[in-house]
């Protein structure tokens, strides 16, 4: 595999060299690490990986997943597995879809110096600036859509000069959002309440008792949905 | 981005467009359907497998990568672990932070059960984190639990226990209402009604969603409640052993704390394993979907106690995997995206498979068309794949569907030069799923006592193959199911002298059986140094 083209990365400052085409996370594996801490799903979902680097020469922080993103030549890359935000505990039957309610358990949103760090630090590409604007306006379904995608990898936060733990403003307006503000879905209660009352008993039972000839029978001339 | 090959093949693609939009593709007849399974499906070639020598399932076929764990020492062999120093003394000790294990934990701790959750990465690292489609529940008008079980039931081959899949059908709207409760937000319309979509295999429109961040956003959610609940937890705390007490009864497990790589003990009334699945073993050489810590460490466990396993020589082969680029190679492309329209196309600009057959169907029709009608695509990686033709759902839907209804996919692959909702993408099955595991009752209990297993580790529910959509499912009903039972059942439980005789008792039969090895099991984690010994 000596065609293999190779870049030299540096891992916490050590100097390695690895195949170009490796993302960062296989690189580090290459380079001899087993992985404990940062690295999750491997696929962009849970935001173990959250990667901070530079490049040799170049003056600005970049970020990214390292499960999602090629290795740099001369790239000086540290991790963020873990970031000690805070998490406020609070009973979401009791809360209230209002800013108050985000105001009281993160007072910090009001804070914001609008300097945009945590916008300019989101491996997702999130407007996470505009997020905090909506959460401390009120404006929950607005903050919960624009936060949807958000992995909750921690770096809006470990940049922010407010103390604001950003990723958490997104998931109680997300909680708030789809528990009061969304539509409740009747055909879901309705059937919830069926069930209840046992209506698809017989019908269960029965299928329960079917030898598997039947049950063929049955699966094979099934009506299906266009 | 594509190669200037690749850029030429798309053009057949592109070519036969127009005439396949809106075109039903014909599905299988019951006949084509067993045909393509037993010529092409991995789990109907002999050579992955092998019987095992030990063991309540002696002489059992198991994938040989499973088996090798399952006829292997456990971790603690050489260890002098004092039972006696308890560091964790609790009610219900459950083994493992997805989505399984969260439901449990909620519903014992309402029970008002004293619980921990114990993990082997951090809490949510785990595959619920990453299922993308959605959760079945036959919830609309047109729809019935009825329905869903006769999908469950033929989608599985006939062999799932009926209890089983009766819990999880007739439970299915109460969990999408108890998601709805704690604020999860499904797509819906204006109106509260639920946006639903077609599975493989289902006979109605009863897929649930989260754009295609369904599970993440069902785990944080989850996660977030069992802080809000208080419950302890302690990450990077993988068991490698169940602890029995005296009676032969769970009492508990050892944990090896990943980092101080010091072993503590935690004494439990109840024990509920709810360690995930196996995708990291990498059964016949496959790619996985799975998260990094999916290495069938609950089955080792439980089968050592006693557990018995139940179709654990099934696999699910997700159909659509990434065949490239090659640094998402093996990473999941959500069934939706076949639901929404995208369709399987050969090297020739061909359909040659119905978009939503079951995954172990679909999969290996996909597999026939490269290895046996040779026209697949050759990938830079030097492997094969099929494309996808994903512009046909902007066709379908309208421009921008793509980037609104699958963002995570979009992102994706964007992120690597390509946009899917102009170019199709490459694809070709990746390990995804075990669909058996620890055979369970409707409660969640095995036959060892107090021994509960939920999620993906527990088999039974599924048969021989899941349907898209009914795992998220299953891990809230069997979780929740499991988590009420064991909790209730504490209040009755005194725990006698522990033990790790049962793990004594499996080398002796190890020795008996004629088993000389080295290896110790469970993995905990994989290892990969991609290619540094070449």
């Amino acid at each position: 595999m000596s065609e293999k083209e190779m870049v030299n990365v540096y891992i916490l400052g050590k100097k390695y060299s690895v195949p170009s085409s490796l993302t960062i996370m296989d690189a580090m594996e290459y380079a001899g690490y087993q992985l404990t801490r940062g690295c999750g799903c491997r696929s962009g979902f849970c935001g173990a990986c959250a990667t901070i680097y530079r490049i040799k020469g170049e003056k600005e922080l970049k970020v990214s997943l390292a499960c999602q993103s090629k290795v740099e030549d001369e790239m000086y890359l540290t991790q963020l597995p873990f970031f000690p935000g805070d998490k406020q505990r609070y009973d979401v039957d009791e809360l209230e879809p209002t800013a108050e309610t985000i105001g009281k358990f993160y007072p910090e949103i009001y804070s914001c110096i609008g300097c945009n760090s945590c916008t300019n630090g989101c491996p997702q590409d999130l407007n996470v600036m505009q997020y905090i604007g909506y959460s401390q306006r009120g404006d929950l379904e607005k903050c919960a859509h624009e936060s949807f995608d958000c992995l909750m990898c921690g770096i809006c936060a470990s940049r922010c000069p407010a103390g604001i733990t950003h990723y958490q403003v997104g998931l109680l307006a997300r909680r708030l959002t789809g528990k009061y503000i969304a539509p409740p879905s009747m055909h879901l209660a309705n059937r919830v309440e069926e069930i209840k009352e046992g209506k698809f008993d017989t019908e269960l039972e029965e299928l329960m008792n079917m030898t598997t000839e039947q049950l063929k029978e049955a699966y094979n001339s099934r009506n299906i949905e266009k | 981005m594509y190669t200037a090959q690749m850029r030429e093949l798309i053009k057949k693609v592109e070519k036969t467009r127009p005439e396949r939009l809106g075109v039903d593709f014909p599905r299988m007849t019951p006949e084509e359907r067993e045909a393509v399974l037993s010529e092409y499906h991995p789990d109907y070639s002999d050579k992955g497998f092998r019987n095992i020598k030990v063991g309540v399932n002696k002489e059992a076929k198991l994938p040989k990568e499973l088996a090798d764990l399952i006829e292997a020492k456990s971790r603690l062999e050489k260890e002098k672990i004092d039972l006696n120093q308890i560091d964790y003394d609790v009610d219900v000790l459950i083994i493992g932070g997805g989505g399984s294990g969260a439901a449990a934990a909620l519903e014992a701790k309402n029970n008002g059960a004293e619980v921990l959750i114990a993990t082997k990465l951090r809490f949510g690292d785990a595959n619920t984190m990453m299922a993308e489609g959605g959760i079945q529940a036959a919830d609309k008008e047109d729809d019935s639990p009825a329905r869903h079980y006769i999908d469950v039931i033929g989608g599985g081959h006939y062999g799932n226990k009926p209890e089983l899949v009766h819990a999880l059908v007739n439970d299915a709207p109460g969990i999408i209402h108890w998601l709805e409760s704690l604020g999860v937000m499904f797509d819906k319309t204006e109106d509260g009604t639920m946006v639903t979509t077609h599975g493989g295999g289902t006979s109605r429109k009863r897929m649930h969603a989260a754009a295609d961040y369904s599970g993440a956003e069902i785990m944080r959610t989850l996660r977030d409640e069992v802080h809000n609940k208080g419950v302890e937890v302690t990450e990077f705390s993988p068991a490698v052993e169940l602890l029995l007490d005296s009676d032969g009864k769970a009492a508990g497990a050892v944990l090896y704390n990943l980092e101080t790589e010091e072993y503590c003990v935690v004494r439990a009334k109840t024990v509920i394993l709810a360690t995930g699945g196996a995708g990291r073993l990498h059964y016949q050489g496959f790619p996985t979907s799975n998260h990094h810590g999916a290495t069938a460490d609950g089955l080792v466990m439980g089968y050592r106690a006693g557990a018995e396993l139940i179709f654990a020589d099934t696999i699910q082969y997700h159909p659509t995997g990434v065949a490239f680029p090659l640094q998402i190679f093996g990473a999941l492309v959500t069934e939706k995206v076949r639901s929404l329209g995208a369709t399987p196309i050969n090297i020739d600009g061909e359909q040659f498979v119905f978009p939503l057959e079951t995954r172990d169907v679909e999969a290996a029709a996909i597999i026939r068309e490269c290895y046996g009608r040779h026209k697949g695509i050759k990938t830079s990686t030097g492997s094969l794949g099929v494309w996808l033709d994903t512009p046909l759902i902007e066709l379908i839907h309208g421009k921008g569907t793509i980037e609104k209804r699958l963002p995570a996919m979009y992102r994706q692959y964007k992120r690597f030069g390509i946009d899917m909702g102009t170019e199709p993408i490459l694809v070709y099955p990746t390990l995804h799923y075990q669909n058996g595991g620890l055979l369970i009752n409707e409660h969640g209990q095995t036959k060892v006592e107090n021994l509960y297993v939920v999620g993906e580790a527990a088999g039974g529910i599924h048969g021989r193959n899941r349907l898209m959509g009914n795992s998220l499912l299953d891990i809230l009903v069997f979780g929740r199911r499991a988590g009420i039972h064991a909790s209730q059942k504490t209040k009755d439980i005194t725990v006698k002298e522990l033990s790790l005789e049962h793990v004594d008792f499996y080398h002796k039969s190890l020795s008996e059986n004629a088993v000389q090895t080295d290896r110790v099991s469970p993995m905990l984690l994989p290892h990969y140094t991609h290619g540094r010994e070449a």
